[in-house]
């Protein structure tokens, strides 16, 4: 669901990323406030249109919803059962919309462009004695560790496989818990190092 | 210049480095030993990492346990691993990262980028996303990240583990040819057997300190390997 950005010179990769920020909050907030059916076909077509305008097709758009499927299966019969098939399309459909508006933002704009407007937004809290660089930091290291667990997970996983414990709960955790340790000492260190965390 | 001056270090019981003095000013020095002999934190201490129990370390006159900033300004470190030191999701983001506190304005920031890309032999890779690099792209990376700050030393603790023999020879030419005081702590002595001076590490002492060939000799020696 996070989408890393895809170098372009569409209109949309253009547009400020702050811009796009309130974009995306303007366009989730209407989902949320007018949902129903109409709002989703509405909103369809929107992000449709963003999509095309920054020049990804259909497979970019469901590639980034994707990770959803599972969710949308157990949500979409839960909400037909409580509610009708129009709180089904709207509930569900407002989560998609939103999932794929937010991957149309990161898809276009550099993460140090997000994390500036981040930095200007959260400048008032510098009152607070809260650094708002550490905040758009502890933003970015959020995604980044994304793929290193999911690469941490598979060598752990093959060495499972590998010992013939494949079954085994334990064997998947420990390690798991180990690896991410290790890994965030080491982490914090390169952190340090940089300079990043002075 | 970095000065050690009667250095000990402890973690926990275990006693890593004993009564290290030594004064290092040459271009290109290389620190080898066998695990656990004491070198990693030996080479943490000159940015900071580490902070000795006894004795002080200063680099350029500063203190890297009370000035930290100023000393990690000059000294950059790479480690064994990239991964652990790429944070953004592209390879321009991750080097533009390391200029954030510089105040530079965005052409600034985008110039400096290009160009150590290009030093390193990553341009082209600006909007490549990071994770999918290869092993010694990664490296390659994680050093072009700390060469935008442009330091005047530059430790590196074991960067060529990871990496087959091709990427260990690019990264080995690379250092070679960069202006900055390079530190190298490694087990391939291939790397520093031309290096001005070698420190060999044994149980946290200094046991040879000379140039390239002649610790390498000793350090074969010491091991008992030809």
């Amino acid at each position: 669901m996070i989408s890393v950005y895809q170098p372009g010179s569409s209109l949309v990769h253009r547009t400020p990323a702050g811009l796009k920020l309130l974009a995306l909050l303007g366009f989730t907030t209407a989902l949320l406030i007018w949902r129903s059916p109409i709002t989703v076909g509405i909103g369809t077509l929107v992000v449709l249109i963003g999509f095309a305008f920054a020049g990804f097709g259909i497979r970019t758009l469901i590639a980034s919803v994707w990770p959803l499927r599972w969710i949308v299966l157990v949500l979409v019969p839960f909400q037909w059962w409580l509610g009708g098939w129009r709180s089904a399309v709207a509930i569900v459909g407002t989560l998609i919309l939103a999932v794929a508006a937010a991957a149309l933002v990161s898809l276009t704009t550099r993460m140090t462009d997000l994390l500036d407007v981040l930095d200007r937004v959260l400048a008032p809290l510098r009152f607070i004695r809260v650094d708002p660089e550490r905040i758009s930091l502890l933003i970015a290291l959020s995604i980044r560790v994304v793929p290193v667990m999911v690469d941490l997970m598979h060598d752990v996983r093959d060495a499972r496989r590998a010992r013939g414990t494949e079954r085994s709960l334990r064997a998947l955790a420990t390690p798991m818990v180990v690896r991410t340790v290790g890994y965030s000492q080491r982490l914090g260190d390169a952190l340090v190092a940089r300079g990043l965390d002075d | 210049m970095i000065e050690f001056d009667h250095v000990g270090h402890s973690f926990g019981e275990r006693r890593v480095l004993e009564d290290i003095t030594c004064t290092l000013t040459e271009s290109r020095i290389g620190i080898i030993g066998a695990n656990g002999s004491g070198k990693s934190t030996l080479a943490r201490m000159i940015n900071g990492l580490v902070h000795p129990d006894e004795g002080t370390v200063l680099v350029d006159g500063l203190d890297p346990a009370r000035q930290g900033r100023q000393v990690r300004q000059r000294v950059s470190f790479i480690f064994s691993d990239p991964d652990a030191q790429i944070v953004m999701p592209t390879v321009g983001e991750d080097i533009a990262f390391s200029l954030r506190r510089r105040s530079l304005n965005a052409e600034e920031t985008r110039e400096r980028t290009n160009a150590v890309l290009e030093l390193v032999g990553l341009d082209g890779y600006v909007d490549h996303p990071a994770h999918l690099l290869s092993s010694g792209q990664k490296q390659l990376l994680a050093l072009a990240t700390v060469l935008v700050t442009e330091p005047s030393i530059l430790v590196c603790d074991e960067p060529t583990t990871l990496l087959d023999l091709r990427n260990t020879r690019e990264i080995a030419e690379l250092l070679q040819a960069l202006p900055q005081q390079i530190i190298l702590v490694t087990h391939d002595l291939d790397l520093i057997s031309d290096y001005d001076r070698v420190l060999v590490i044994d149980q946290g002492r200094i046991v040879a300190d000379g140039a390239g060939a002649e610790s390498c000799a000793f350090y074969r020696d010491l091991l008992g390997v030809p």
